[in-house]
């Protein structure tokens, strides 16, 4: 531990694709996915629970399937798109999951919120119609500790309806 | 009403689900620095000297405190002041904070971290209540409280018990056991502090703005004054963040040291350490009934394992004996409460706060002792049920109460009483109560516990309140009330909380008093800014609802100035004439019963929920859909207490303080919950409105209890309800043993002589006095 | 947070130069495919590295031929659950697949690395921190195993779920070496060892998954773990039948989570050979299979109630290969 930071930093420069803006970055390789958006491109509304891949509060997309940004390394995502929160809505308007997930109130404190609506994202791009059981599948790798699911199962049938 | 009572949604939806809401953690001031804290590795030990030389020769190291930079003890009652941001004396459990670090890369602080040399002497850790009864190998844990390690003990006897047992035809005695567990809030602890111009600035993810303020104060020698506590946007608290922590005040004093933002943000494992959860509570229970099952006289015991610091812990002692009275009539009651210390991560406040384990034990005591009487257990309890408008044994006023029609519902929707026998199915029933808000401050001081100030100008509406929203909708509720009383829609309303600078105080969100207290505050204040708006209005010669209120406030500025309005809250005197009295009281209680289905493997012990069906007695749902909310996630809580969840040791240390050991129900675990809103009106409350964060949460792991003894024959008096256990308890009914997994016998603890309190008078008109 | 240790990351374009960087950098480089388990582990400091060295070259397809089915070592679980050729032909394969973790974890992870998973401890699965607090044992940084003082040896679990699977199926791997190119049974990746519970050389790459479909072939995986997702096996039953009408002609079993390999239950396969799987049959064959599983206290529950579910497991996958259908969700 102690001597680890005596070693030299390895730096490399990569465009990633965020929100379908492409960004130039001298990254660390050492540096997560996470501690990229989070750090180096102010894109805070990533979430972190546990950086260990248990919790799923941490999910992005890339290339449209839900991944956990505290296990991926930057250097392997060259070329890849990478879907955050911040890039759902569409301008101003509301993605109608995020629409749904605020009207029913799928987002208590709000911390689990951006995970959840990425996976429940790609789960309709794939299934504009899943089941109740499909949904409860495709999230089941996000931690909620507020709602109980419900609500949150709930939004995204709503949603699921809207876009149909 | 326009708003009151719609599923509105939530004022502060769209910047959560866009991911704007800042969080403590999302904060990056300009030349921020990063703070870690060492931790001791020794459940108890102490402390001979510490070595930081090393750590500060790490380049990008700015700073290395320890306790004797932080030497002043705090603590969140007054009775115990017993902790401090940093020991430098003694270790009393693992992940006690030892020293801490600013940096410029946290990185490089957790490398600093490791380079500090600390000398411990190792003691023996106590590591169970057993052990904390016995006389100590080396020494104490704290140097105060009661015998051995003993923390606190009470005792206090209502009414005639002897008598009361006396006249009982049916005596029954039951020990059980539930175990501690977390918040595990989402969001890990976090906190930010700047110091500028002689005056420190903390952003913080708690639950009460007002007690880190104090402590800070207190702690770092600087005038309230020259303080500012803000809530961030909130990830989670359950409880979990109502204490003041040590990296609250860590963070602040290395800003101060170095001139620059110091931010500290726990990692998973620290959030375990730092914990305040439920306490590990056994319990012994005896109560007397009559032929058809009426309590004659009740006596229970607690004894908690509190973790090596005092925090909430004396409330938390008291309140595992307060409650049993609000939902059953009790004519004659003795209480004996034990905490005691030992060497784990202190435990605190935790949803229902030191009442779901009495509740656990006391309804399925009760579903025992119907069964040995014959009776069907759900009328049993029913016929005990206390009524509105009455006083307990214990002084508690109870006001409005929708037991009954809590209890129908569920039965009814359910089908409970039509359910097929058959085996590896069961269904379970049990009901409880809790506070609107505790009665009484943390700590005494005659000042209202919540005041809003009402702003108007420019056509637009901003309330201030200290309250904190920490996803409960505290903020929504506050705004519906606020555009109710003056014709808006909430998210006309303008909010500012939670931040010591520029809002009135607020005791914060615990207790489930936010509704009903900043609620009632904000009711106040609205209505006084709304008859000012009125009154000028009426002198243009109009009626308020004909102006649009950009006009009515134009009107209203023109005639009186500057527009503000204040109110506040302060709960009525009703804690009865006894010393410990001030814990139990609140204005109004909630009531929930709750219905579970499952299945339960004899072969395996695997329980499966299939259903909850959970009726909450909110009083008035000021917005329906967040009381559902806070419903289904109190539900989801209480299951996974009853069924996985555990903060358990080994070898001196938490076993698995992760995400992945530590076992939070996945969506694929969760049941279908149905939900009934039962309404009172409650007399005190904004609009009738009550909790209903906290409540739905206590009737679950004993209804569980319940249904897997339908469904197997076998009784689990121990939350969790692991297979193991049901195995077990199968495996010993086998054998011609007792069906029943639970703890074998309470220990001997030397509770002194019961004070002796003359109940009130017992008919309802003296009640309501 | 917790992070990464300070790492130099190396971009092979193939596994060959992957395997000479490998060999070159010794015991300081690891390889990371998906990362999912390395990097948790890395972040707890459970490996002392300097270097890793990039399998994202790696293919990621699944190739059907007429009797083999090579999946390569980049196919991620995901896609691997959800492969209809896989589904098809080897079901248990592509259910074992899909119950590793959550969703998000498995569009990341590859099958390559679930047949390379490091063995876990909950002595040793823990952050430094904790680990310096328990006390260091025999897999990492100390001397003495904290499950069991007396014992020589670690007893860390073997807790992949799809290498038991890939044994039953009597499956093959590629492996490239700095040297060449070689292939081994999957069963013979594995030590009974919790530490070097690899038998491959380090240097050498898991290139694909080679396995062999039959008619007659049926399988089927059966985990049991605490909740619906996210958590690793505490006993898996992965069974591979080869049946002739109902009667079953050759049987392979193997076990996840109770032993420091996939453990391989022989007596089970054999003592089925040659029977109709009735319910006496599959109890039978349950309690044999059950019998060399020694679960330690050193994960999720208790030890003795975990054996006593080996039989569960085994008789639920049983079960479900004579389509005698049972109510055992994870
Ligand atoms: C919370 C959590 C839950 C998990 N649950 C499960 C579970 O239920 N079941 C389960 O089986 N696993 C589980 N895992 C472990 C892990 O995620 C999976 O085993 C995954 O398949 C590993 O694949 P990967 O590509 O991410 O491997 P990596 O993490 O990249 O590598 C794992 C190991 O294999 C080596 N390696 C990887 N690929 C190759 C290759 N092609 N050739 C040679 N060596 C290689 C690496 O050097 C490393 O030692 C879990 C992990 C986490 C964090
Ligand atoms: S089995 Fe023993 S040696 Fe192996 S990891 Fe666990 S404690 Fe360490
Ligand atoms: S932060 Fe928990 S899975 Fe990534
Ligand atoms: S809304 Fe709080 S964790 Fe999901």
């Amino acid at each position: 531990m102690k001597n680890e930071v005596l070693r030299d930093v390895q730096r490399v420069v990569l465009t990633l694709d965020v929100n379908g803006e492409a960004r130039e970055l001298l990254v660390p390789v050492h540096k997560t996915l996470l501690e990229v958006l989070r750090e180096d491109m102010q894109l805070t509304g990533t979430k972190h629970g546990c950086e260990l891949g248990e919790c799923g509060t941490c999910t992005v997309l890339v290339d449209g399937r839900p991944m956990l940004s505290c296990l991926a390394l930057p250097v392997q995502l060259r070329g890849r798109a990478i879907t955050t929160v911040e890039g759902l809505a569409g301008g101003s308007n509301l993605h109608p999951l995020q629409a749904a997930f605020a009207e029913l109130g799928a987002a208590q404190c709000g911390y689990c919120t951006p995970g959840m609506l990425l996976a429940a994202k790609s789960l309709l791009d794939d299934n504009a119609r899943p089941s109740r059981e499909e949904i409860k599948e495709a999230l089941a790798g996000n931690l909620c500790r507020c709602t109980g699911y419900a609500k949150i199962l709930e939004a995204v049938e709503l949603a699921a309806g809207r876009m149909t | 009403m326009k708003v009151v009572g719609r599923p509105l949604p939530r004022v502060d939806g769209a910047t959560k689900v866009t991911g704007r809401a800042v969080y403590a953690d999302d904060m990056l001031p300009a030349r921020t620095l990063h703070c870690k804290i060492l931790r001791s590795p020794h459940p108890h030990a102490r402390i001979v000297s510490i070595d930081t030389s090393a750590a500060r020769r790490v380049p990008g190291v700015l700073a290395v405190i320890t306790g004797a930079d932080l030497p002043i003890k705090f603590g969140i009652l007054p009775v115990t002041q017993d902790e401090r941001a940093l020991e430098h004396e003694k270790a009393r459990y693992v992940g006690d904070p030892i020293a801490a670090v600013a940096a410029t890369e946290e990185e490089i602080a957790a490398a600093a971290c490791d380079a500090i040399v600390v000398e411990y002497e190792v003691l023996e850790p106590v590591m169970s209540i057993e052990a904390a009864l016995d006389a100590p190998k080396d020494e104490r844990i704290q140097e105060y409280g009661g015998p051995n390690n003993v923390h606190k003990l009470v005792a206090l006897e209502f009414g005639d018990v002897d008598g009361g047992f006396a006249r009982a035809e049916h005596v029954r005695e039951d020990v059980f056991f539930y175990q501690g567990n977390t918040h595990l809030p989402m969001e890990q602890h976090s906190a930010v502090a700047t110091y500028v111009d002689g005056r420190v600035t903390l952003w913080s993810s708690t639950q009460v703005v007002h007690y880190v303020h104090r402590a800070l104060s207190k702690v770092l020698e600087l005038p309230m004054h020259r303080i500012r506590v803000i809530g961030a946007a909130h990830g989670g608290g359950f409880g979990g963040k109502t204490d003041p922590f040590a990296h609250e005040i860590i963070v602040a004093k290395l800003a101060m040291l170095t001139g620059r933002p110091v931010k500290c943000t726990l990692t998973r494992e620290e959030v375990f350490y730092a914990h305040r959860g439920r306490h590990p509570v056994l319990m012994w229970v005896r109560t007397g009934v009559t032929g058809d099952g009426r309590i004659t006289a009740m006596h229970f015991r607690s004894a908690l394992d509190g973790g090596a610091y005092g925090s909430y812990g004396v409330a938390s002692t008291f309140y595992t004996g307060a409650l049993q009275t609000v939902t059953y009539d009790i004519p004659a009651y003795r209480f004996e409460g034990c905490r005691v210390f030992t060497n784990k991560p202190p435990c605190g406040p935790k949803r229902g706060h030191g009442t779901p384990q009495p509740r656990f034990a006391l309804e399925l005591h009760l579903e025992k002792i119907a069964r040995d009487l014959d009776l069907d257990p759900v009328e049993m309890k029913r016929r005990n049920f206390v009524k509105p408008d009455t006083r307990t044994v214990n002084w508690l006023r109870v006001t409005s109460c929708g037991l009954d029609e809590c209890a129908d519902k569920v039965l009814a929707a359910s089908r409970f009483r039509e359910r097929k026998r058959t085996p590896g199915h069961g269904m379970g029933f049990a009901i409880s109560t809790y506070l609107s808000g505790a009665g009484t401050a943390i700590y005494w001081n005659d000042m209202p516990h919540s005041e809003v100030q009402i702003k108007v100008d420019r056509g637009g509406v901003t309330a201030y309140c200290g309250a904190m929203e920490i996803g409960q909708g505290s903020d929504s509720v506050l705004a519906t009330i606020v555009a109710e009383e003056l014709g808006l829609q909430p998210s006309d309303v303008r909010l500012v909380t939670a931040d010591t600078d520029t809002t009135p105080i607020d005791l914060g969100s615990y207790s489930s008093r936010v509704t009903f207290m900043a609620g009632n505050a904000a009711l106040e204040a609205a209505r006084k800014m709304r008859a000012l708006l009125v009154e000028a209005v009426e002198a243009s010669g109009r009626k308020y609802e004909e102006v649009a209120f950009e006009e009515a406030a134009v009107l209203g500025e023109a005639r009186f100035g500057a527009l503000t309005t204040a109110g506040s809250y302060t709960p009525p005197k009703i804690a009865g004439p006894y010393k410990g009295s001030g814990v139990g009281p609140s204005p109004a209680y909630s009531f929930s019963a709750c219905v579970v289905d499952l299945d339960a493997d004899p072969r395996t012990g695997l329980v499966n929920v299939n259903k909850v069906w959970i009726a909450h007695d909110v009083g008035r749902a000021i917005n329906p859909l967040s009381v559902e909310g806070q419903v289904e996630g109190s539900v989801y809580m209480g299951l996974g207490e009853a069924l996985m969840e555990e903060q358990v040791f080994r070898k001196g240390l938490h076993k698995w303080p992760s995400m992945l050991e530590y076992k939070s129900p996945t969506f694929l675990d969760m049941p279908e919950v149905e939900t009934f809103i039962v309404e009172t009106n409650d007399p005190e409350g904004p609009y009738g409105a009550k909790e209903a964060g906290q409540g739905p949460l206590l009737p679950v792991p004993p209804a569980v209890c319940a249904a897997v003894f339908d469904a197997l024959g076998v009784w689990i008096d121990e939350i969790p309800v692991t297979p193991e256990k049901v195995v077990e308890a199968l495996r010993r009914r086998e054998k011609g043993e007792p069906p029943r997994y639970g703890p074998p016998r309470f220990p001997s603890i030397p509770y002194p002589p019961a004070i002796k309190v003359e109940p009130p008078p017992r008919d309802a008109a003296a009640a309501a006095r | 947070m917790l992070r990464l240790p300070r790492v130099r990351y190396l971009q092979p374009k193939a596994a060959r130069e992957a395997a000479a960087m490998a060999a070159e950098h010794g015991a300081r480089a690891m390889f990371v495919a998906g990362g999912t388990d390395l990097l948790p582990k890395l972040k707890r400091r459970q490996f002392e590295v300097d270097t890793l060295i990039g399998l994202d070259f790696l293919p990621r397809s699944v190739r059907n031929g007429s009797v083999d089915c090579v999946i390569d070592a980049g196919v991620t679980l995901s896609v691997a659950s959800r492969d209809p050729h896989l589904r098809d032909s080897f079901a248990g394969y592509a259910e074992a697949a899909g119950l590793v973790s959550s969703p998000p974890l498995r569009n990341a992870g590859t099958i390559g690395g679930n047949l390379c998973v490091d063995t876990r401890c909950n002595y040793y699965d823990m952050t430094h921190e904790w680990r310096k607090a328990a006390g260091f044992c025999l897999k990492k940084d100390g001397d003495i195993c904290l499950v069991a003082p007396s014992s020589p040896r670690c007893w860390a679990v073997s807790s992949s779920d799809t290498a038991p699977m890939a044994i039953a199926l009597e499956g093959v791997v590629s492996l490239t070496g700095p040297d060449g190119e070689r292939e081994l049974p999957v069963e013979a990746l594995y030590r009974d060892d919790g530490i070097d519970y690899m038998a491959k050389q380090p240097a050498e790459v898991v290139t694909s998954l080679r396995l062999r479909a039959a008619p007659n072939l049926r399988t089927a995986y059966v985990k049991l773990r605490r909740r619906g997702s996210i958590d690793f096996p505490i006993a898996g039953a992965a069974v591979a039948a080869w049946l002739d009408g109902d009667t079953v002609t050759r049987c392979r079993v193997a076990l996840s989570a109770v032993a420091s390999h996939p453990l391989e239950a022989r007596a089970a396969g054999a003592f089925l050979a040659g029977r109709k799987l009735d319910r006496e049959t599959v109890r039978e064959a349950a309690e044999l299979a059950a019998k060399p599983a020694k679960p330690l206290d050193n994960a999720d529950l208790g030890h003795f109630w975990r054996k006593r579910m080996v039989r569960v497991v085994v008789e639920e996958a049983l079960g479900r290969i004579s389509d005698q259908t049972g109510g055992f969700g994870g």
